[in-house]
């Protein structure tokens, strides 16, 4: 294909030996739709002679069926790879391309510029060394252009280029291209980059992609290709503090005990003291393993394994490091948060935090502020849709060793994954440690009511369901507790069947058992909001100066009257369990609304008309309630 | 050579201020060789690359902490060792799907470095078809063995028992059954949440968008335009039971850095790759050869001896070969980097429709 090099057909193995010294270089385009991403790749690609011909036979022929170009190659077609895509002309998914100059070997990542495939863009920007940012020349800065550059620096691209794309469609007007130039360096002053290049090209005719045009010879710069086989990318330098994340423990019998992981920053050598994180504790290299080889020295990026002199316990999740820089280790952290998902974030919500190495349970317990990517002011929020950027406190389950994003790529990173869809719905880097949680241990520290619902992210409510039998009280209570069980929180429900049976099973259906039965009900249900849980009671409970009593011991604040309102008429057609037929020839007594007075709240929290209104709706209501209340989540 | 490596072992002794002959003895394992090179003395093509690997050694050693580089090859190493150990530790019933090509070869021999010196912690399946060439039998089962790992093979039993093939059956239905449908049983009996592929994005347009770690629902099916966010190198392997993930420690390799891997460890591929006489008839443009009885001769076919090669491995009724006289890996290489046309060009799957493959992907292909 493209490996045009002479060197190939007169000896071969001189030019093996050329291609193993080049450098390498990961670079990813993004950009508004439309500014012409893949179109760019296509250029490079097509430029660099890198296509088979029976691959561009292909492209020929699609571009006539689906291509958008004219006359001219369809390029694009080169990368958007899924049936969709060609279809619509877009780019759903980041497509990984492969392509190699004299100078370097480069893997580039197209990712698309629908704001709904946001999160592809950030898998594509995650690994890169270098982001091509494109902007049409005829409409400049767009909202997509600025997200995209917010994110690209967020996960920490040192590098961007500014390719100042379809000049050719404004005839290469030195004007037009200064004053995105201008803009786009004002507006990226907020964010993180080492350098900005702006470089102006036509991807469609190739003017100063691969080579520089004489279109504008105003532009004194390199061609963007030139450019990347130039650019010195800022990789970490190899003297930062040594991590090793173990990600696998090697032991194959008795006498060989390795530590294998890829190593995330630093060098390491034989004999070198280290310290394990989080235990602490101290021993030294013996020996590195790749393979059949031992190593004297190894660096980050390589995937090793360390053989120690002591047997101390190490396992996956761990950290090795140096004891001059270890790593610290804490449970609460701020973070910046992407959210990835089209179900929103939950505040409050257990979801699986997923590292380097290791995953463990953790909530977001406070969001702190959404970030507006249109101009980075801070809103304040309750959740994050798809595509949003937060700064968020992350509590964790148990400490982890880490670094801060800034120092570390790979340390300082994670993931969110759903509990119950697996997803991948969110991906954040870690700022600083919390301090918060330490300090609280070492005060003297009373485990009370409020500590007990901080840790589970909520606070404690008693729902009362009130109503007439067969009004939908339990239905609509089960609703409620799977919803908020999902979403991660500590509920339980306490109804007739796990009452009756058992705690007042010598109760019956007097007036006076049934004041009883209520008493004891709201003792139980106090009990376990002091424990930290949100309680669902679900009982007819027909007196008011009963509901008032469980009311008032509750506390403000805690007591959540819900009337399930279902006509007499109607419960008593629905009669699901047979008791009012029963009741009404007499084989029951003292059955509510029958021959036993039923007193309807007068000012119930939620009111709910059953009739109107289907079980799964009502439930939705209470949760939202919930959330508008505060409940769900905690203050810090 | 000869002249290099005494020029090697001088740059060494003076630069880290050791005795010529010290470094000799490491080099050569005795103290006379130099002296006999300086005299015009020949060494054997195998003592030459002894010499200068224990030369590589000694200056990468010598070069300290800050001195140690990575070339692209090596970092591609590391990356597909990482994968493989991530899906170790997180998945609890990985499986390595092997070929028997080249590609193959490479992911295998990655997985017999990234656990060393555990060998591999999962067992290699093979989905055969019955149609693949006779060599590649003898070269899998000999490799499994060489690295310790179960092998587990696995034939579509309504292929048994319909007799399917590609003459009789044509490639689309052969592949669906033998293949597609074949995988999906041997995953679904051995009950894998794991499966190790050796597809590289640059192969083709729908590999190009696949994830590292590509999920597949209780059906096997992939779902393009929903796939899970991959970010950095943290992979997400979580599944329901029945779920699975297909992973493909291979991604980021391209046709070039296979060969350029394959040479510089001296990994065994089979010969099939290196050209030989072999029997062949040309139908419809491609050279197909004729590697046992199964294959029905048109009226007026006579197979003919040629000099072929073949640039991937397959069933061998639907694998074109192309002349060549390359007879070393130097010039297969050397052949495959000035060829003009792409090295799927030569399996019949692809060229049906456009967009094929991602089809039978999306159906549970791999």
């Amino acid at each position: 294909m493209a490996h045009h090099d002479p060197l190939i057909a007169q000896d071969i193995k001189a030019y093996l030996e050329v291609q193993e010294r080049k450098s390498f270089l990961r670079v990813f385009t993004c950009g508004s739709v439309d500014d012409g991403k893949s179109t760019l790749i296509g250029r490079l690609l097509y430029d660099s002679k890198l296509i088979y011909e029976d691959q561009m036979a292909a492209i020929e022929r699609d571009s006539k069926a689906s291509g958008t170009t004219g006359e001219k190659p369809d390029l694009a077609l080169l990368v958007d790879g899924l049936a969709a895509e060609r279809e619509q002309g877009i780019t759903i998914d980041v497509a990984y391309r492969f392509f190699s100059t004299d100078k370097r070997k480069f893997i580039i990542a197209d990712t698309p510029g629908h704001v709904q495939y946001t999160r592809n863009m950030a898998t594509g920007a995650s690994t890169a060394d270098v982001a091509i940012l494109l902007i049409d020349a005829r409409y400049g800065v767009m909202e997509q252009t600025r997200r995209h550059a917010f994110i690209a620096s967020l996960l920490g691209i040192p590098q961007v280029v500014v390719a100042v794309n379809k000049m050719d469609l404004v005839g290469f007007d030195q004007s037009k291209f200064n004053e995105i130039d201008v803009a786009f360096r004002d507006f990226a002053k907020n964010l993180n980059f080492t350098d900005i290049m702006t470089i102006p090209v036509s991807a469609l005719d190739g003017d100063n992609v691969t080579t520089k045009s004489d279109v504008a010879p105003w532009y004194k710069g390199p061609s963007l290709l030139e450019f990347l086989e130039e650019v010195e990318v800022d990789r970490q330098s190899l003297e930062t503090p040594f991590r090793l994340p173990v990600q696998w423990v090697n032991r194959p019998n008795l006498d060989f005990r390795g530590f294998s992981g890829t190593i995330a920053s630093g060098t390491i050598s034989k004999g070198d003291e280290i310290m394990a994180m989080p235990s602490g504790k101290r021993s030294r290299v013996k020996d590195i393993v790749l393979y059949k080889e031992s190593l004297d020295h190894a660096r980050m990026d390589q995937a090793v394994t360390i053989t120690l002199e002591d047997e101390i316990d190490i396992s996956r999740g761990d950290m090795i490091c140096t004891p001059d820089h270890p790593n610290e280790v804490a449970d609460q952290f701020q973070a910046h948060l992407i959210w990835m998902d089209d179900t929103r974030l939950f505040p409050g919500r257990q979801y699986i935090i997923r590292t380097a190495n290791m995953s463990v349970a953790g909530s977001v317990t406070a969001l702190k502020h959404r970030i507006d990517v249109a101009d980075f002011s801070e809103a304040a929020a309750k959740t994050l849709e798809l595509n949003e950027i937060g700064v968020v406190t992350l509590s964790l389950t148990k400490p982890i060793p880490f670094d801060s994003y800034l120092n570390n790529r790979t340390t300082g990173a994670f993931v969110v994954v759903d509990r119950m869809s697996n997803r991948t719905v969110g991906a954040g880097t870690i700022d600083f440690a919390l301090r918060r949680s330490k300090n609280i241990v070492r005060q003297d520290f009373t485990v009370d009511h409020t500590a007990r619902a901080e840790q589970k992210g909520q606070k404690p409510a008693t729902l009362w369901f009130t109503g007439l039998s067969g009004s939908g009280k339990s239905t609509i209570a089960n609703h409620v507790d799977q919803i908020l069980f999902e979403r991660g929180h500590h509920t339980y429900t306490l109804d007739g069947d796990n009452i009756r049976h058992g705690l007042n099973r010598d109760l019956g259906f007097t007036k006076e058992d049934r004041v009883e039965n209520i008493r004891r009900i709201g003792e139980v249900s106090r009990l376990m909001n002091n424990a930290g849980l949100i309680v669902m009671c679900s009982f007819i409970s027909p007196y008011r100066a009963e509901r008032q009593m469980v009311r008032s011991k509750a506390g403000d604040g805690v007591f959540v009257e819900v009337f399930v309102d279902t006509p007499l008429s109607v419960a008593e057609e629905r009669d699901v369990k047979g008791l009012y037929k029963r009741a009404r020839s007499g084989e029951i007594k003292n059955f509510t609304g029958i021959d036993s007075e039923y007193q309807p709240p007068r000012n119930p929290e939620i009111h709910i008309k059953t009739v109107e209104t289907s079980a799964e709706a009502a439930a939705a209501q209470i949760v939202d309630y919930l959330e508008a209340k505060g409940f769900l989540t905690i203050d810090l | 050579m000869s002249q290099e490596i005494i020029a090697r072992i001088e740059n060494f002794a003076s630069r880290y201020g050791k005795s010529e002959s010290t470094i000799a003895r490491k080099v050569f394992n005795d103290g006379k060789t130099l002296t006999r090179l300086r005299d015009g003395g020949q060494l054997t093509p195998r003592t030459q690359e002894k010499a200068m690997a224990a030369l590589d050694t000694l200056e990468r050693d010598a070069a300290g902490p800050l001195g140690q580089r990575l070339t692209h090859l090596d970092r591609l190493e590391a990356e597909s060792i990482h994968i493989m150990r991530e899906v170790v530790a997180q998945c609890e019933n990985p499986v390595m799907l092997y070929s028997v090509g080249k590609d193959s070869s490479v992911m295998l021999e990655l997985a017999i470095k990234a656990f060393y010196p555990s060998p591999p912690p999962f067992p290699l399946l093979h989905v055969d078809t019955q149609w693949k060439f006779q060599e590649m039998y003898s070269f899998r089962d000999r490799r499994a063995k060489e690295a310790g790992m179960e092998l587990i093979t696995h034939i579509n039993p309504e292929a048994i028992e319909k007799n399917v093939g590609p003459f009789t059956h044509g490639s689309a239905v052969h592949t669906d059954i033998t293949k597609t449908q074949g995988l999906k049983q041997a995953l679904d009996a051995g009950k894998f949440d794991a499966a190790f592929g050796g597809a590289r994005r640059d192969e083709e347009k729908s590999r190009a968008k696949e994830r590292i770690f590509s999920f597949r629902n209780e059906h096997h099916r992939w779902d393009a335009k929903n796939q899970r966010p991959e970010l950095w190198d943290i992979y997400n392997a979580r599944v329901q039971k029945g779920e699975s993930m297909r992973v493909f420690p291979i991604s980021n390799w391209t046709e070039l850095d296979i060969w350029q891997y394959i040479y510089r460890e001296n990994i065994q591929i089979p010969g099939l790759y290196l050209s030989a006489e072999r029997p062949v008839v040309e139908r419809d443009g491609t050279l197909i050869m004729v590697d046992d009885d199964r294959m029905p001769l048109e009226p007026g076919e006579t197979p003919m001896m040629k000099s072929v090669r073949f640039r991937t491995l397959g069933c061998y009724p639907l694998t074109g070969a192309v002349e060549s006289e390359a007879v070393t890996l130097q010039d297969v290489i050397q052949e495959t980097l000035l060829a003009t046309s792409s090295e799927r060009q030569g399996r019949v799957i692809d060229s049906d429709a456009g967009q094929s493959m991602e089809k039978k992907k999306e159906e549970g292909y791999f």
